[in-house]
């Protein structure tokens, strides 16, 4: 029997808001348990929510850029379950009025053809504290830090066929808000969050199986290896006369395992209705003009441009796609004259190597976008040699101010004037007249002993490519 | 108008007369003597002009937040309960120059319309301790009728502020919802709630309301748009008025409270304001609609009351599942149980459409019979009440008797409108409310017509006989076993 697999995911983003979404405390990750949970986010009687404005913006922002209907009328549910961790005893979120209808997301599959993933909507909710099981024996501890921050909640269409597709689609909504910079998403702290839903059904059933829903994927690989598990799991049971019961389950990645949750009864009824305390918000096409005029280029039209015009390869797009910073500092470099392919390069390699050893983000990297520029269009003019360049940027790394001062200190010049090498190169072949005729003879390694001459006369200092090419010049005009 | 200098020395005397009537009254859950004190010896030294409230004495119902004082709801819930912050009533009327005796008896959480269901034991209606004053806000409304102070904050989600007041003989005034900021007050009801005053006459609630209105940051559902004072006009006299009587909803009436609404119309109608009868086929679901939508927007503000973070929590809970059902079945009292689990069933599937949908629906046009009259007519004038105060004791096993005491109050919150009940000619010497309500934001109409009739007649100015409340002794219960 040949089975299909259908997978769809909800995605949570952590909005890169200052404060939560109902309340001023802040967002900030990695302060202290509970020092950034205000009365509201206690669920203190007679606190009230305000809506963070910032969120909205940063929601329809990736509506936009999703290409969905940004709705005119949004407005909050409240979803009613009890747990330590939901101070309230309800989250804020939207089901009637989400703020973001149905767009598409261009995603760039395994298989390497771009595909199309719908996504179904997505909408704006508060996040609830955490509870960690391990720090107090046998007791659970509550951090509320993180009640009440602001996430959105990106829902696909069950459009993936394999743990591989949706890994792909993962890593590209991944890529699509940080680019966007509404998130940090970043899965360590939590701030990418994903969780699946994956059926079978035998190929070519239209009518879908029954699905179960795969929490705690807190990583591209974990997620991969969960659903991987759970579709072998589906098809074994299915193949064995069994049926898949809906539930939800955890990934276990010590045992490389799913098991379900605490086993539930019945169906979650989160008896979901409208939050009195927040008025529907009316959106205006002001508003959204202004968004979208304050969008970055779309994805897929910056992705042809750096291949098409600036011909960078596809994994240096891919580099440069899931970096904004280090995508902001090379567009800096190209716009000051530094040639894509050599700025890539440099920012990838031997810069992106003391970003690393010194533990520091590339907003605080040594040189300047307009120095690295200037190093590439030495090395690109000859003035300067590929080693020499290597020098130059080290001495920019430990504090030089700018690449005139290196040459000037250290007396790096590349000689590349055609008129005095010619003159070197003429009077060079002159002296060796016993070697020329070996090189005409047809003993091409003489060349090099020309060369070697050269450099000598030079102190290493010569362009190598103009002495070549003068040196093959007057060799073969003998 | 208050006069600041001798602030002390009237603190001191109502705090003598709580001392002396409270035991039997039993409105305050909360005297805050020492701060009182403080707060009016600085006061009297403070020779800036704060304004007409400066000095003023007051009680908040226990249901707005005070800063480092108890704020229980009434609740074993929250007895143990001290915010970190002030409600905006509060800090408002803080700034303003009151001066707070204390906090006030409640129905638990709100929950009542006789203030029986507090966990701190029944408040008594000074008229005659053997009747309830009504509630939720009856301690509010008895602070101020046995003069313990001059006016309370209260509010009102069905009825909360005017039942007690027209019962008790006070004045009880519920603004157009949004206009007082919610923020620091316990919600019961999200859409229904609304803070406002309890007083001796209009012209103070015009006074305290135009203090302590007016656009909140910290309320999303709080108009932004600009106070409009209520004080201001309050002179201007009533001859433009035409006042709507649903006659349809009045048939059932008892005979000796519907002569006291005939006799305050008449007297409305010597004043100068135009009668006529009004049909509003849809009220007549108010009770049910009100009971639906209140319960299951309490269900969900009450699920915060878990025993982890603040509140009451049980003793060595065995699970989480133990800790919470332990801590709210300790914590809160019946009727507020009762209001959860019918919330709750009427947010559940399968029955959502056939109850809460269906409610919004019946709310819908309740407010359209509401704007359709009020193309015609300017204010609507009911009873407050069905009959004046009952014994207490004699409805808590029935509550949709009790539910409806709001058969005329709750359609002002369904609707959002403001509502002042004022107090009518007495039936059978006890007191008896006369209530209007006007279109969104027309609350000044209402301060204007309560304020003109309080200056032509006396209904107001009854008072009851304090000596005998302070006489009064609980009926002795003389116990069938042997000791």
């Amino acid at each position: 029997m040949n089975w299909e697999t259908v997978i769809g995911l909800e995605v949570h983003v952590q909005l890169a808001t200052e404060s939560k979404l109902f309340s001023g405390a802040s967002t900030a990750f990695g302060a202290a348990p509970n020092t950034q949970a205000c009365a509201l986010d206690l669920g203190l009687p007679g606190t009230l929510p305000v809506l963070n404005a910032r969120a909205v913006l940063l929601a329809i922002r990736f509506g936009l850029a999703v290409g969905a209907e940004i709705a005119r009328e949004t407005s909050f549910d409240r979803k009613h379950y009890f747990y330590p961790d939901l101070p309230k005893g309800y989250q804020i979120s939207q089901l009637a009025q989400p703020i973001v209808g149905t767009g598409t997301l261009s995603v760039a599959m395994p298989d390497g053809l771009d595909r199309d993933i719908t996504i179904v909507r997505a909408h704006l909710e508060e996040d609830a504290g955490k509870s960690l099981h391990e720090d107090f024996h046998g007791m659970t501890s509550l951090d509320l830090n993180r009640a009440g921050a602001p996430l959105l909640e990106i829902v696909t269409a069950p459009d993936l066929r394999s743990p591989a597709d949706a890994g792909a689609c993962l890593r590209a909504i991944h890529r699509l808000v940080r680019y966007l910079q509404i998130s940090d998403a970043n899965m360590e702290e939590g701030s990418l969050r994903c969780d699946a839903n994956v059926s079978v059904r035998p190929a070519g059933q239209s009518a879908l199986g029954e699905r179960v829903e795969i929490k705690n994927l807190n990583s591209f690989r974990f997620m991969e290896r969960a659903l991987a598990h759970e579709v072998e799991r589906h098809v074994t049971v299915l193949e064995n006369g069994g049926s898949i019961d809906r539930e939800t389950r955890l990934y276990d990645p010590e045992r490389d395992e799913t098991r379900p949750t605490r086993t539930k009864e019945q169906l979650d009824d989160y008896r979901y209705f409208a939050d009195p305390d927040l008025l529907p918000l009316q959106i205006e096409d002001v508003l959204l003009d202004e968004i979208r005029a304050d969008l970055p280029e779309a994805l897929a039209d910056r992705t042809l441009r750096y291949r098409r015009e600036l011909g960078l390869t596809d994994s240096t797009i891919s580099y440069l796609l899931d970096d904004p910073a280090a995508m902001e500092y090379f567009d800096a470099v190209v716009a000051y004259g530094g040639k894509p392919v050599q700025a890539a390069h440099w920012i990838m390699g031997d810069l992106a190597a003391v970003l690393r050893r010194r533990g520091i983000s590339i907003n605080q990297a040594p040189m300047d976008p307009r120095c690295l520029a200037e190093l590439i269009r030495h090395v690109e003019s000859g003035a300067l040699s590929g080693k020499q360049a290597k020098i130059v940027f080290n001495d920019l790394s430990n504090g030089a101010n700018n690449v005139a001062d290196v040459i000037t200190k250290r007396g790096l010049r590349q000689l590349h004037d055609n008129e005095t090498l010619t003159t070197l190169v003429a009077d060079t072949i002159a002296r060796h007249s016993e070697q020329v005729a070996q090189y005409q003879a047809g003993k091409k390694k003489v060349f090099g002993f020309f060369v070697g001459q050269i450099m000598k006369a030079t102190g290493g200092n010569a362009n190598p490519r103009l002495v070549n090419e003068l040196l093959r010049a007057h060799l073969h005009a003998e | 108008m208050a006069n600041s200098t001798d602030a002390g020395d009237r603190v001191r005397a109502r705090l003598e007369l709580i001392s002396r009537l409270d035991p039997t009254l039993n409105s305050f859950i909360t005297v805050t003597s020492d701060a009182a004190i403080k707060t009016a010896d600085a006061l009297a030294r403070d020779e800036r002009d704060l304004g007409p409230l400066a000095g003023m004495i007051i009680a908040h119902k226990d249901i707005f937040c005070t800063r480092d004082v108890l704020t229980t709801c009434g609740s074993r819930m929250l007895a143990n309960f001290v915010a970190p912050y002030d409600a905006t009533v509060v800090s408002r009327c803080r700034t303003a120059g009151l001066i707070s005796l204390g906090k006030t008896n409640m129905d638990e959480f709100a929950m009542g319309s006789s203030t029986e269901t507090s966990f701190y034991g029944p408040t008594r209606n000074p008229w005659n301790p053997e009747l309830s004053p009504g509630g939720s806000s009856g301690g509010s409304a008895v602070a101020v009728a046995a003069g313990l102070v001059t006016a309370a904050t209260a509010s009102d989600t069905g009825g909360s502020i005017r039942q007690p007041a027209a019962l008790c003989g006070v004045t009880g005034f519920k603004p157009t919802y949004g206009r007082v900021s919610r923020h620091g007050m316990v919600a019961y009801a999200s859409s229904l709630d609304q803070g406002g005053v309890i007083s001796t006459n209009v012209r103070d609630a015009a006074l305290l309301i135009d203090c302590f209105a007016g656009p909140d940051k910290l309320d999303s559902t709080c108009d932004p748009a600009p106070r409009q004072s209520l004080i201001t006009q309050l002179d201007a006299g009533i001859q433009d008025l035409t006042i709507g009587i649903p006659q349809g909803l009045l048939r059932d009436l008892r005979q000796d409270c519907a002569e006291s609404f005939a006799a305050a119309l008449r007297g409305l109608e010597s004043l100068g304001a135009k009668l006529r009868d009004v049909e509003l086929p849809n009220l007549a679901y108010g009770v049910p609609t009100y009971q639906v939508l209140a319960c299951a927007e309490a269900s969900a503000n009450l699920a915060r009351y878990d025993g982890i973070r603040y509140g009451h929590s049980c003793q060595n809970p065995k699970s989480l599942i133990d800790l919470v059902e332990r801590s709210r079945t300790e914590g809160f009292g019946a009727e507020v149980k009762r209001r959860i689990l019918l919330g709750t069933y009427t947010l559940a599937m399968g029955y959502y459409e056939a109850f809460y949908q269906e409610a919004q629906r019946v709310r819908r046009l309740i407010r359209d019979d509401f704007a359709k009259v009020f193309l015609s007519t300017d204010v609507i004038a009911t009873p407050t009440t069905p009959t004046p105060a009952f014994a207490i004791g004699a409805m808590v096993r029935d509550p949709v008797a009790m539910y409806n005491q709001n058969f005329y109050t709750v359609w002002a919150n369904l609707a959002g409108l403001p509502a002042l009940s004022i107090p009518a000619p007495q039936v059978q010497a006890l007191p008896y409310g006369l209530q209007f309500q006007a279109p969104r934001n027309q609350d000044a109409r209402l301060a204007r017509l309560g304020h003109a009739a309080q200056i032509a007649f006396d209904w107001h100015l009854a008072h009851p006989d304090l000596d005998l409340v302070h006489a009064w002794q609980p009926p002795s219960i003389t116990s069938g076993e042997s000791s």
